[in-house]
């Protein structure tokens, strides 16, 4: 029998480890043939850390679990009755509705056991790849109707079919593991709950566009994932999935991780890149697009990691297996953050197309204060603030676009009607001071004189004329900057203006006061 | 039999700085210098072996890797990870980005600077403590969250952070 608690980062930062050990004791005392396995997390977070146990009927779990529940969880029998049993987790309607593709095994493997990942479905991906020739590769991935996933949306293929008509004698795969956009998680849970996926991803695009050597340029705040992926690519050198014969293959690709030093700038692909290169994370001006002259001026994917690690199945079960999920050219699946504010918590996979509605209220549950929910921030620090009144909007590249947001990387960050909205517009500012490279004059200045201006108007200092002053900062900010990060400053603050302009009208409310 | 991995919690253990030494940080570099864009794996090799990244360090460096002492330190002072000087005996990192404050960050990050004493960037006197914001830590689900040297806690509160940096 196996017993599954999750080694995945966010359970345990509730405590999972210490469950871990109270389940060994209980096998070691009871003298059970039974063993213990560290899997990644199934994504329901709130019920970690959860315990799962296999039966015939499937895996029961248990959560979330404390290490005092333990012991009475062995004593009614293993799968039986308990106050902590959530039944079947499989069942649990929450997983049941998603649509795993690219989180297929997380949660459910040994991440760190690559006879488990093929037996289920991986490296199968890998292995057509194999038998294609590098073009056809990239039709594949270009037929599937992948996007970037990291926020931009830039289709995967089209990047790929440049780097590989590029002639160089060296060509690289960097994969964007820097996910600091607050409310996502996604890119950790890969690399702590199924790191051969991104491997086999990274194998594949090296095959496509002719790139030996990759790059996972991993953020410091994630030192967990870092030590798993460590630990995987070890294992997949040693297997020979990695190294100079990649599956008995005699083709060529080996990946190297990189910590990041905590600059969210970095997330920026050419920031990224003069971060590895073993510089100031500031960013170059494009022209050249990294897929001309990128790492060390070398021909470059550099894709986010949700993109690489969806290649996998793309290759194995066929472009238009993925292109079939989602709607208008948003194509395949998202992994959806559900974060915040909110009750239920976790990972949601599903086609393009689902709402907000469904996500806050049916998969999460409304908020964890019990309060009304106020406002969502979708796609990170950089995302719009939306009203309920958006709620049904389909998540869409372009639906979400045409209505002032963004889907970024997925982020989904909700707050109930405490939010003082007037608070996280100032936020936004504050935070793109705190984080600008320094390169561009209207990120480096604009994003303090910002703050400051929201400053006045919730002090209530001549409110109107500084609205249209901070209206006017944001136009000079979306025009004029180098990057995204000035770029899209603009729309967490506007978006709250726009849909909240009564947290932004204090004359009148301290008049009422008054 | 693959039973498990486990990683011994590290929260009781301070973490143990070397004292600065140059024949150590000569030798540090020197397993990282073959590396493609060594300088950044070189210099948190440093930053966790000696808690920070000193003058002479960063002059050494830049023999090395045939790089101006301006250029090592640019890159030093441009990544919040890279300390000048040391850090308490534990690191507080308070997550202070948007899913946390949807549940009460501000107030966490208030009610631990007034407990402690110290402003965030700080260091206690008796340098048990130092308190840094971060901005994710990708917990986003079980906020509000907090790194406590180096480990991951979720769901936190003031007790529970302090409780974790009790230890001398």
């Amino acid at each position: 029998m196996r017993i599954f608690v999750s080694s995945d980062a966010a359970a345990l930062s509730v405590g999972a480890e210490a469950v871990a050990a109270a389940v060994l004791n209980e096998i070691v005392s009871r003298r059970l043939d039974a063993k213990l396995v560290r899997n990644g997390s199934r994504g329901l977070l709130w019920l970690e850390p959860l315990l799962e146990v296999e039966t015939p009927n499937g895996r029961v779990g248990y959560g979330p679990v404390t290490p005092a529940d333990v012991k009475s969880i062995f004593d009614g029998g293993l799968g039986a009755a308990h106050k902590l049993n959530v039944g079947v987790v499989e069942a649990i309607p929450y997983f049941a509705k998603q649509e795993r593709l690219t989180f297929a095994r997380c949660g459910i493997t040994d991440p760190l056991s690559l006879e488990e990942y093929e037996a289920q479905g991986g490296l199968k991906g890998l292995r057509k790849a194999l038998e294609m020739a590098p073009a056809a590769i990239v039709q594949a991935v270009t037929d599937s109707g992948l996007r970037g996933r990291g926020g931009a949306g830039f289709p995967t293929g089209i990047k790929w079919k440049t780097v590989l008509g590029a002639q160089a004698a060296q060509k690289y795969i960097v994969c964007n593991a820097d996910e600091g956009d607050s409310g996502t998680f996604s890119d950790r849970m890969i690399m702590e709950g199924d790191p051969f996926a991104l491997i086999e991803g990274m194998v594949i695009a090296g095959l496509a566009v002719g790139a030996t050597k990759g790059y996972v340029y991993i953020r410091s705040e994630y030192p967990h994932a870092f030590r798993q992926m460590n630990r995987a690519i070890e294992i997949a050198r040693e297997k020979g999935l990695l190294g100079t014969n990649v599956l008995g293959s005699k083709q060529i690709f080996d990946i190297e991780t990189r910590l990041g030093a905590g600059a969210y700038i970095c997330g920026e692909e050419t920031s990224l890149l003069e971060s590895l290169e073993g510089k100031r994370g500031q960013i170059r001006p494009k022209p050249p697009l990294p897929a001309i002259a990128g790492l060390f001026a070398k021909p470059t994917v550099v894709n986010n990691l949700i993109s690489l690690a969806s290649v996998p199945i793309i290759l194995a079960e066929g472009a238009d297996y993925y292109k079939n999920y989602g709607m208008g050219r948003s194509r395949g699946t998202m992994p959806i953050q559900l974060a915040g504010n909110i009750k239920r918590g976790g990972l949601i996979e599903r086609a393009f197309g689902i709402t907000l509605r469904e996500l806050i209220y049916d998969y999460g549950g409304g908020t964890y204060s019990g309060r009304p929910v106020r406002a969502v921030q979708v796609g990170g620090p950089l995302g719009a603030y939306w009203p309920e009144s958006l709620f049904d909007v389909p998540l869409d590249y372009e639906a979400f676009a045409a209505k002032g947001g963004m889907v970024g990387h997925g982020g989904v960050v909700v707050f109930d009607d405490t939010v003082d909205m007037a608070k996280q517009a100032r936020f936004a500012f504050e935070f793109c001071a705190i984080e600008s490279c320094g390169k561009c004059t209207p990120c480096r200045i604009g994003s303090t004189r910002g703050a400051e201006t929201v400053d006045k108007i919730m002090r209530g200092e001549k409110v109107v004329q500084n609205i249209d002053l901070v209206r006017d900062l944001c136009e000079t900010l979306r025009d004029g900057s180098l990057c995204a990060l000035g770029g899209l400053t603009p729309m967490p603050v506007m978006s709250a203006i726009e849909h909240f302009p009564e947290d932004f009208d204090r004359t009148s409310s301290r008049a009422a006061a008054e | 039999m693959h039973f498990l991995l486990f990683e011994t919690a590290k929260n009781d253990a301070v973490p143990a700085y070397e004292p600065w030494n140059v024949e150590r940080a000569k030798a540090l570099i020197a397993e990282h210098v073959g590396l493609e864009g060594p300088l950044i794996p070189i210099l948190h090799a440093l930053n966790d072996r000696f808690g920070h990244i000193n003058n002479e360090a960063i002059k050494i460096v830049a023999d090395v890797l045939n790089l101006t002492r301006a250029e090592v330190q640019g890159v030093v002072g441009f990544y919040h990870d890279f300390r000048r000087e040391p850090a308490g005996r534990h690191v507080i990192q308070v997550c202070r980005a948007e899913a946390c404050q949807s549940m009460g960050c501000e107030e966490l990050a208030e009610r631990l600077e007034r407990a402690l004493g110290i402003k965030f960037g700080e260091t206690s006197p008796d340098r048990r403590v130092t308190l840094l914001p971060v901005y994710c830590l990708g917990n986003c689900s079980l906020s509000p969250a907090v790194m406590v040297d180096g480990e991951l806690y979720g769901r936190m509160d003031e007790r529970k952070v302090l409780s974790l940096v009790q230890a001398p």
